[in-house]
Formats: C-alpha cells, sequence, structure tokens
C-alpha cells in the first residue's frame, strides 16, 4: 500500500495549478479520496472534533452492495430467458450466467463512462469534490431498462439525465427528479419502440458472438403486457415455454421483463440490508407497499372487464413489474424524497397507490411505478413544506396561547 | 420534575475518569483569558501590558455595557493584552507575580438591582447566557426564567468536574440561586441527575434529567419545561458557575479555581486537576500525556464543543471543565477507509461492525470523509430530543431567511445543540458555525 501512496504523491504536484494536468484534478482527487480517507480534520474551534466514520462513499457503496443480488440474478435471468426462448430443456448455470454477463456489461460500460464523464468535467469546472451519487445511478439505469436497450441511446438517454436533471439543478443533493427514473422516462417516450412492448424484453442478440442468435422479432411479452387483450376476470400470465407464472413465480422472478427488477426476493434481499443498515428510511419503503396494496385492494374490488389489470390480485401487483424494485430502491432515494418523517408516509402512500392507479385504468400503458415516482418527486416538496409549517404554527399558537393567557 | 430524554448520542470513548479518582491539585504561573469564549461580549481592555493585577480585577470590559467584566484569575503581572487581525483581542495573558495592589471585594446583593450589579462586576454575568442568540446576558435585562444545568452529558464528561467537588458545598449553590432570584421574576431551574450530591436547593425548581447527550444541553431543559418564544429572554449558566456565584457572595473575594477532567485517549491516567480558570493547559497535562510519535489533539472542553489549543493560544478555555485530548490523524494513511469492516470505526451507522460492539473508541480529529450537500434525511433529528426541525432551520440560516428562522424556533437554541448533529452527519457539514453565524447575522438584523 506504501507504494502506492508513494505513486500517488509523486503524481500529485502534475495536477496542481501550474501542472501539466491541472485539467484533470478533480479526477486525480477523485481517486486520491477513493483509495485514501482524506487527512482533513476538524476545524479548531467552533465545530466538534470527532466525526462519524460514516460519509457518502459508504451510503453509496452500501446502496450498490444491496442492487448486487438484483443485478446477478437480472445476468441469470437474461440468460435463462434467452435459453427459454431458444426452446433449451437444459440451462447450464454458469452459461446463462455468462451471457447476461456479457449482455448487461456494455449498458454499465456506457452508462458509467457517459455519467462519470460528465460528472468529472462538472467537478473540474466547478472546482468541487466528485460526487458518489452517480455510483449508484450508473449502476441502477441499466437495471431498470430491457438488457439489450440500444447503447447509443443509453448514452443519449444518461447524458441528458446527467446534466439536465442533475448538474443544472447544482449537482447531486440538489436534483428535484430520481436521476436513474429520468433517465428511462428519457428512453421510453424518446424511443418507445425499443423500450416497451413485447419485442424487446427477451435477449435476442449474440453478446460479443456468445450463445445462438434469436429472429430479431422474437415477441415474449411480461406478465404486465400479456394484459392486454385478456378479459378477466380470471388473468393468467405465461411465460416463454407456455407455463403459467403464479404468484411464486412472479416472486422468484425467472419471467421477462427488465433486466434487474424482475425478482422481489432479490429485491427484498437488498431492502433488508438498505433497512438493517438504516441508509433507506423504513418510512419510506413500508409505505410505498401499503399504498400498493391498499390500492390493489381497492381495484381489484371493483374489477371491471374495461380494465383488464384490475383483476389482477393485489399481492400479484406488488410482485410483478417494475413495483417492488421502485419500491426499495427509487421511492427511498433520499434527494428526491421527502425529508421529513411524516412526509415520507405521505410520499410512499401515494407513490403506490399511483403506480396501481396508472397500471390498472390506463390500458395503453403496463407499469405505472415509473411515472408514480416521477410525480412524487415533483410534490415531495410540497409535502415537506406542509409538514415544515405545521411545526411552525405549532410555535405560533404557543406564543399566541402564552400572549392570551397573560 | 422529572425529564427523560430518549433521542440523543451516547458515545463510548477511551480516556474516561474513574469513579474512584482523587483530585489532584497543580500550580500554574500563566494563565489567559480568552474573550471569544464569551460570545457578544465585546471586550475592551482594562488593563496595559505590564500592569500589575490582583487576583479578582477586571482584565477587559464590555464596550456596551462597561459594568460587565472578566475578572483576572491570578495575581500578577499582565504579560501581554495579544492582539490579532484589525487589532482585535485575542487574550489577556497573566503572568504570576507578587504584587502590591489588592483585590477588590465583593459584597452580598439584597435586591435586584444589587444582584445585577454583582453578577456584573464579580465577572459572572460574562459566564452566563441568554436565549435568544447564545450570548452573554444584557444586565438591563429581566429574564423571564432562569435555567441552571448542572449536568454535563458531553463524552467523557465527568461529575466531579461539573460540580465542583471539593471546592464547592452546598452552601454555595443555596446562596448563588438565592441571588439568582433576585433578578428574576419567574423561576429558576436547577437541572441535575441521579448523581446529584447536594440535595435539594431551596428556592430552585428542580428538574431531575435523564438521557444521552444533549440531555445536558440546557436548550433542551429550557424546551420541555417553558419553552423560549419570541421576544423572551432566558439567562442560562451552569452549576460551577451557580455555584462560583455563591462562594464569591459568601466570602466577597472573587474566587478563581475549578476542577478540570482530563480526559481522552492520549491521557496516560485521566483524573481531576483542581487549578485556575484560564491556566495554562501545559501545567495541567504536563507529565499525563502518552508517549507516542503521532500528532495529538489537545482540546479544551470536551470533542463536541471544545476549542483545540495550539502554539500560542495554549489556555484553559471556558467553562473551564474539561480537557480531551485525542489523535490529531492528520498523519494517518487509511486505505479506503469506506470500505472498512474493522471494529474499531465507531460510527452510528449499522453499517460499521463497531455500531454493535460493546466496547471503547478511540476516535481522531479527522472528518472521515468529503464535505457534500445534504443528501441523507432524518440523521439529525435522530439525535435532536427538541421539538425543532435541524434540516430545515439550517436551511433557513443558510438562505438568511429571518422569518423561518424565528417560526423553526431559532431563539430556542444555541450551536451547541447541532453538535451531535455534526457529528453524526454523512454529508460532514460545520453546523455549529452556521448556527452561530445564523443567531449574530439575526441579532445584527433585529436589533
Amino acid at each position: 500500500m506504501a507504494t502506492l501512496r508513494k505513486l500517488l504523491d509523486r503524481a500529485k504536484p502534475n495536477f496542481e495549478p501550474g501542472g501539466k494536468l491541472h485539467a484533470f484534478q478533480s479526477v486525480y482527487d477523485g481517486f486520491e479520496t477513493f483509495l485514501y480517507t482524506p487527512r482533513t480534520t476538524s476545524p479548531r474551534k467552533g465545530a466538534v472534533h470527532i466525526h462519524d466514520s460514516i460519509d457518502s462513499k459508504r451510503t453509496m457503496i452500501i446502496v450498490v452492495a444491496a442492487l448486487l443480488p438484483c443485478f446477478l440474478f437480472g445476468m441469470y435471468n437474461t440468460g435463462y430467458q434467452h435459453w427459454l426462448a431458444l426452446g433449451a430443456t437444459e440451462f447450464p448455470f454458469w452459461q446463462l450466467l455468462w451471457y447476461g454477463f456479457l449482455t448487461i456489461l456494455p449498458r454499465v460500460a456506457v452508462a458509467y463512462i457517459v455519467g462519470l464523464g460528465i460528472e468529472f468535467a462538472v467537478a473540474q469546472v466547478k472546482h468541487e469534490e466528485i460526487q458518489e451519487g452517480f455510483l449508484v445511478t450508473g449502476l441502477i439505469v441499466p437495471m431498470i431498462c430491457p438488457a439489450e436497450v440500444p447503447l447509443w441511446m443509453l448514452a443519449v438517454a444518461v447524458a441528458f439525465s446527467v446534466i439536465f436533471v442533475k448538474e443544472v439543478f447544482g449537482g447531486t443533493g440538489y436534483n428535484v427528479l430520481n436521476v436513474a427514473l429520468m433517465t428511462r422516462a428519457f428512453l421510453f417516450f424518446a424511443y418507445p419502440a425499443q423500450m416497451s412492448g413485447d419485442k424487446v424484453f427477451v435477449a435476442t442478440g449474440t453478446p460479443f458472438g456468445y450463445g445462438t442468435p434469436l429472429p430479431d422479432a422474437f415477441s415474449g411479452a411480461t406478465p404486465l403486457g400479456e394484459i392486454v387483450g385478456q378479459t378477466g376476470p380470471d388473468i393468467v400470465f405465461k411465460g416463454l415455454d407456455g407455463s403459467v407464472i403464479d404468484t411464486w413465480q412472479a416472486f422468484l422472478g425467472l419471467i421477462p421483463g427488465s433486466f434487474g427488477e424482475t425478482s422481489t426476493l432479490c429485491i427484498l434481499i437488498g431492502a433488508v440490508l438498505l433497512l438493517a443498515t438504516g441508509i433507506a428510511s423504513w418510512r419510506t419503503m413500508l409505505s410505498v407497499f401499503a399504498g400498493g396494496l391498499f390500492m390493489g385492494w381497492i381495484v381489484n374490488t371493483f374489477a371491471t372487464p374495461t380494465y383488464p389489470a384490475s383483476y389482477i390480485s393485489p399481492i400479484d401487483q406488488l410482485l410483478l413489474g417494475g413495483f417492488a424494485f421502485a419500491a426499495v430502491f427509487m421511492a427511498t432515494d433520499p434527494v428526491t424524497s421527502c425529508r421529513t418523517n411524516t412526509g415520507k408516509y405521505i410520499y410512499g402512500f401515494l407513490i403506490g397507490v399511483i403506480a396501481i392507479i396508472i397500471r390498472t385504468y390506463n390500458n395503453g400503458y403496463p407499469e405505472g411505478a415509473m411515472l408514480a415516482v416521477l410525480l412524487m418527486n415533483c410534490f415531495a416538496p410540497l409535502i415537506d413544506y406542509c409538514v415544515v409549517h405545521a411545526n411552525m404554527s405549532r410555535r405560533t399558537r404557543r406564543l399566541t396561547a402564552k400572549t392570551s393567557r397573560s | 420534575m422529572k425529564l427523560k430524554f430518549k433521542k440523543g448520542l451516547s458515545l463510548n470513548l477511551e480516556g474516561g475518569v474513574r469513579a474512584d479518582a482523587q483530585t489532584v491539585t497543580k500550580k500554574t504561573d500563566m494563565c489567559a483569558i480568552v474573550p471569544d469564549d464569551f460570545p457578544g461580549f465585546v471586550p475592551k481592555p482594562a488593563v496595559k501590558d505590564g500592569d500589575e493585577v490582583a487576583c479578582g480585577q477586571p482584565l477587559l470590559f464590555d464596550k456596551a455595557h462597561p459594568e460587565v467584566k472578566i475578572l483576572s484569575p491570578m495575581s500578577g503581572r499582565v504579560k501581554g493584552v495579544v492582539r490579532g487581525d484589525r487589532r482585535k483581542i485575542l487574550r489577556v495573558e497573566v503572568e504570576q507575580s507578587e504584587v502590591t495592589v489588592t483585590a477588590p471585594t465583593f459584597s452580598r446583593p439584597a435586591d435586584a438591582a444589587s444582584a445585577k450589579s454583582f453578577l456584573a462586576a464579580s465577572g459572572m454575568l460574562a459566564f452566563m447566557r441568554q436565549r435568544p442568540y447564545d450570548i452573554v446576558p444584557n444586565p438591563a435585562d429581566t429574564p423571564r426564567d432562569i435555567f441552571i444545568t448542572a449536568i454535563d452529558s458531553a463524552p467523557l464528561a465527568a461529575t466531579a468536574a461539573t460540580y465542583g467537588t471539593g471546592i464547592f458545598t452546598a452552601e454555595d449553590y443555596q446562596l448563588g440561586v438565592d441571588i439568582l432570584r433576585m433578578v428574576t421574576k419567574g423561576k429558576v431551574y436547577l437541572a441535575t441527575d441521579e448523581t446529584w450530591p447536594f440535595g435539594d436547593i431551596k428556592g430552585a425548581e428542580m428538574l431531575t434529567v435523564a438521557g444521552p447527550y444533549p440531555a445536558g444541553n440546557v436548550s433542551v431543559q429550557i424546551e420541555a419545561v417553558a419553552p423560549v418564544n419570541k421576544g423572551e429572554t432566558v439567562w442560562t449558566l451552569d452549576g460551577s458557575t451557580l455555584a462560583r456565584i455563591g462562594h464569591i457572595a459568601s466570602t466577597g473575594k472573587f474566587f478563581p479555581e475549578t476542577v478540570v477532567a482530563v480526559t481522552g485517549p492520549e491521557v496516560m491516567t485521566p483524573g481531576y486537576v483542581q487549578t485556575i480558570i484560564g491556566a495554562s493547559v501545559e501545567s495541567i497535562l504536563k507529565g499525563n500525556l502518552k508517549e507516542t510519535p503521532r500528532h495529538l489533539r489537545v482540546i479544551s472542553g470536551n470533542v463536541f464543543t471544545g476549542i483545540a489549543v495550539d502554539g500560542e493560544d495554549k489556555y484553559l478555555h471556558f467553562p473551564y471543565r474539561q480537557i480531551t485530548v485525542i489523535d490529531e490523524g492528520d498523519d494517518v494513511d487509511e486505505f479506503m477507509g469506506w470500505a472498512s469492516v474493522s471494529p474499531s470505526k465507531m460510527s452510528e451507522s449499522a453499517s460499521f461492525p463497531g455500531h454493535f460492539l460493546k466496547r471503547l473508541f478511540r476516535p481522531d480529529a479527522r472528518l472521515n470523509g468529503g464535505r457534500r450537500a445534504m443528501i441523507q434525511s432524518g440523521e439529525y433529528e435522530k439525535v435532536m430530543p427538541m421539538d425543532i426541525m435541524p434540516e430545515y432551520l439550517i436551511k433557513a440560516i443558510l438562505s438568511h431567511n429571518i422569518e423561518d428562522m424565528e417560526a423553526l424556533g431559532i431563539y430556542e437554541v444555541a450551536p451547541e445543540d447541532f453538535a451531535a448533529a455534526e457529528y453524526v452527519d454523512t454529508s460532514k457539514l460545520p453546523l455549529q458555525k452556521i448556527v452561530r453565524e445564523g443567531l449574530d447575522y439575526l441579532r445584527k438584523e433585529l436589533e
């Protein structure tokens, strides 16, 4: 380790003002603080002298760790669906995983290179430290898209989001909307053909020449996509091989869908990690599920053939599509969520409710979690405003009560 | 009245004073008064370099209220009125020597007016604070109530230093309360905990407080008993200042003695030292620091609100009760500290294994990360046992929004109330500094 430190120290002058590589100072700082905890110590007066060991890097890395079960499962599932579509009867574990890995690798790489590149450049211009937020965003973005989303689209969408959703507002901590979801929304509305329908959710290609190709127009709908055309009251979802997807299958997640969101089981493993470490708010997470369950129950009680999705049981509503992923990883983003404790209950509950409403009562639109979170992102400041004003008026009432008494 | 607080922070640091530790008396031949320890007090020197001063003679007085004074803790010669940028007085240093001047005497007050002038002249008013603004009280005001906290819930604080065991008696506390009762038409509240040795003090409303830091902070107690509203003034002080008031009134002489808890992981034998106000830290710590090649940070006070002494400024700071010595930490390279699973990392976050261990920690002074925008939410509330929305108050201060600051309760807080939040903050924001600047800004705008 001492050699590495020496190497860094030797390189440092080049990056300082006047150095040859000064234009890359933020990059150097980023790597230095990544490798070594900064030596910066507390001010000598007017401040605490000791600080908790936790920092922004720690927080973000815990979220990344919580995403890993979903990510690994997504790799396997991408391979599994591909094999299934080929009509295979045997599913060699490592080959499936490898296929999924090769498929997603370029997407993750593009998301990180484009996103971090912009962040590094902005940090350099603003003479700020590099913010860690994109470590999480860059991993989430490929996970909430179809596995084979075209690279150039991904690059355009990531650039759009990082610049116009985050940096113009001031960078990490100041954005109003969730950056990863805005990337997804941008892709969805700009390139609907590549992002929705039943032609995109099963990987058909041969990444780096690996695997057997499927016809481009291979049709494999996600469960929520299958609803169109059904009339109820018995909604039956079928997998690619024609087998029925029951509640248990939907929970495990070996079904077509966006890369990382199909397995509720893996999402829950991530949720446990986030809640046990206190990184994500249990208030938000719980409320989203409560809201979804509540609205799922309402729509199911008043089920009608006009809206076939209303026949889905409340439990299945939570397990299918991106609902659970949005509840655990999207709604709990502390920057775009409500920041007051009371606000978090309201915010989460409404996300759950709105996600199910969109999903059910809009036949042209099979999934609503993304739009529900983005919509509530916009309302979060208003909810907080009301909660804060309740505190303020408590104080005012205390004063008026006192003056009227005396 | 019993007050129990749940929210807060209890840190387990190495270097606490053992319950059976004895007090050692240490002499010092240098001492200093630092005006910055007394916010709101605009210092004017009452002495010149080389003057002879007796113990209890004024060194500084307040520009706006000349009757408010800070007295010399030692008989000797003024070594210097040390000034910094723009002639700001940094400190007044006194060197011990034989003097010919006689020490002033103070007569025991009998009514409200004489009580106030007694407090101002004996230097004790400067040791008190007022809400709002957390500044030295204006002697012209009549406080609604007076709150005294005889608890120190800060890390490594020790009871004998908090109570002045061995130098103060129950009579000192009683007389102190008697004098303060003359000053206010309201009540005098005395907050203690279960270790309080002096029994009920007559005339004071006794508060029995339980809970983690910052339960000992007077703001927390005021808020639980009778919150400060806009337009109200409440005076506050700590237990040892209360006893000092009583002691000065009963003897008629200034009393500079104090008991200091010497604590921290880098102290060889943590214990109590009896010395005087503003004593040189070296005289207190001599021979009691661990031999280490690492840089040390000597804090006059506790790890949350203390002042690091260094180079020139090497004296005991107000409230003259504690010294904490920790590692500075600017001489270590920690490889990927953010990924560490080492059990020696101290944290309130369950993402560190140390969080679950019943052990003592030895943190250093590093920020343990870089400064960020506010990202995590709800962190501050967990360690704030008041009906205050810390994050929004901080934002109101940063945006200089006076209306919101008032509505969110800035009159009820002091910077120290944000120390626990500053410790746990993932974004490493300087919350105490922000609150101090906010209070000063508000005062400038409204007065």
